[in-house]
């Protein structure tokens, strides 16, 4: 019989420690769904939409039964719709309404792809989807669109970060009824991955197959458990236990992700080995930094502390499933942590802090909410700074940052569930005006001679 | 040959008269076949853990691992029906 401590060990990780699935996300491709007719390449959309996923969230609700594992999350990726609604030369809104349709019919939570890949310049299609992302956000619940500005590879396209200064500040600005919630829908990526199952930011990238499944493991909440039981531990032993917990953690999501792809017939594509925290208590990986032993995240030290987690758990999951993908590490949204949340109440963590801790983690300035006078310029240049980070260290960054509009700092923006709530945080509102208004391209980066 | 599928039941709280008997009678009724029985005091925690043959299960698995939670809700108790492979998976290399 399996030992009688382990099977409590596991109990106790998920009734007390918050370890959870966070998501299993369907990637679907519609190449195929492409078509010069709006309304009929939305036809085609919504069907193989619905038919691909049509068995997804019973199948992930059996297997949440079965295994005594929360599943937290049922979404969907598609191809970006940027590439889907070219050759239709209109604005891809209806395409956003259809996922929206579509995810709604399936039961899924979200659905993500409304999207444009624009990091070396605009083609076909981008431009209409880029200025379109507003009123699709604002007219859609569960639709999240993401758009890849700059890689290691191309550089920076400083025309497109230029532009989307402007479209974080519209989405906010059009949905101030649901408190700006609109820009919490929308990520600005610097060498996005195709295969993330992680929302705001996934798509289903065009060299994926048809259809896949991945999994997104979370259990911030374990790991600090674990740490708790070795107060005295050295920072050599620390790193151990992460890397055993997360082991155990990623066991999970590989099963799930497994089991699922048997029965629904699909592929089985990655786990993202990922710590995701939630706002509820006891999940939050700000605590785990502080538990390693820093009175508040934010201190110095916070960049050390996080480096380490997020390497342990690269290294602890790695062994424990077949193929690793998405966004790997530990996330640091702001909003979706009680513990940051109140690093951030009390003053000990800034959006500076924030930046330099994304060199070491995944993935970048997330679910921030920034003063609602702040300029499309200065989120420009706070897209373009968090891309230079992506792009030297080829790792992804990313920007959701949510203006709260008609705020001020120390206000407060509350969307409940797992998007959580966040204050307004400082931002530096000197003018990066002359240097966003240049346009054109940072070149792709040098990868010898690193200093 | 015959696939077998097991079930873990794990029961946490406090000890109470006949609830060994109540579970069983419930894995009986379901044609889950109870294999091995532990019980022990962990920590704070009071565990009685049974390993159940579900492979000829009359319900499907969520009927059966409700009726279990029902019938621990009723006596006070925590009762958690999981397949053996979430345990194996996470323990055994």
């Amino acid at each position: 019989m399996i030992d009688v401590y382990d099977i409590l060990e596991t109990i106790r990780m998920i009734q007390d420690d918050c370890l959870d699935i966070r998501t299993i996300t369907m990637g679907v491709s519609l190449l195929d769904c492409i078509d010069s007719d709006t309304d009929r390449a939305c036809e085609k959309v919504y069907e193989k939409i619905t038919r691909c996923a049509a068995k997804l969230a019973r199948t992930a609700e059996d297997i949440e039964k079965e295994y005594g594992i929360p599943i937290i999350n049922k979404r969907l990726s598609v191809t970006p719709i940027a590439i889907v609604s070219a050759a239709t030369g209109k604005s891809p809104v209806k395409f956003a309404l259809t996922m929206e349709k579509a995810a709604k019919a399936v039961g899924v939570d979200l659905i993500g792809g409304y999207s444009a890949l624009v990091q070396k310049g605009f083609s076909a299609g981008d431009m209409n989807l880029i200025e379109s992302i507003p009123e699709a956000l604002a007219s859609t619940s569960n639709v999240c669109s993401s758009v890849n500005i700059g890689s290691t590879k191309t550089g920076i396209n400083m025309d497109a970060v230029k532009i989307m200064g402007g479209i974080v500040r519209e989405c906010a600005e059009r949905t101030v009824d649901q408190q700006c919630f609109g820009a919490a829908k929308l990520v600005v990526f610097c060498n996005a991955v195709e295969d993330n199952p992680f929302m705001a930011g996934a798509f289903h990238g065009v060299g994926e197959p048809d259809c896949i499944i991945n999994v997104g493991v979370s259990g911030p909440g374990v790991v600090r458990a674990a740490l708790k039981k070795y107060p005295d531990a050295s920072i050599n032993e620390i790193s151990d236990i992460i890397k055993k917990t997360s082991y155990k953690i990623t066991r999970v999501g590989q099963l799930v992700g497994v089991t699922a792809s048997e029965r629904l017939g699909v592929p089985f594509g990655i786990v993202d080995l990922s710590l995701a925290p939630t706002p509820a208590v006891g999940d939050s990986v700000a605590h785990i930094l502080e538990e390693i032993g820093l009175e508040s995240c934010g201190a110095c030290g916070t960049t050390a502390c996080l480096a380490l987690l997020n390497d342990a758990v690269k290294k602890g999951g790695v062994m424990a499933c077949s193929r690793i993908g998405g966004l790997s590490g530990a996330f640091i949204p702001v909003s979706e942590d009680s513990g940051m949340i109140d690093a951030a109440v009390r003053g000990s963590l800034s959006i500076e802090k924030l930046e330099a801790m994304t060199a070491v983690c995944s993935v970048g300035l997330d679910m921030i909410v920034i003063p609602g006078d702040t300029s499309a310029d200065v989120i420009s240049a706070l897209i373009a700074d968090e891309a230079a980070i992506g792009m030297i260290n080829t790792k992804t960054t990313a920007v959701r940052v949510i203006p709260a509009i008609g705020m001020k700092e120390g206000d407060v923006l509350d969307w409940g569930g797992l998007f959580g709530s966040g204050p307004v945080m400082k931002i530096n509102s000197f003018s990066p005006s002359k240097f966003i208004s240049r346009g054109g391209q940072i070149p792709a980066p040098l990868h010898s001679l690193k200093n | 040959m015959e696939i077998i599928m097991r079930a873990v039941i794990t029961v946490i709280g406090k000890d109470a008269v006949g609830i060994l008997a109540k579970v069983s009678t419930v894995c009986a009724e379901n044609n889950a076949n109870v294999i091995e029985v532990t019980q022990s005091v962990l920590q704070d925690m009071f565990a009685m853990i049974m390993l159940v043959d579900i492979s000829r299960l009359k319900v499907d698995f969520a009927a059966l691992a409700d009726t279990l939670s029902k019938l621990g809700d009723e006596q006070g108790l925590k009762i958690l029906t999981m397949h053996e492979d979430i345990f194996n998976t996470m323990h055994r290399i």
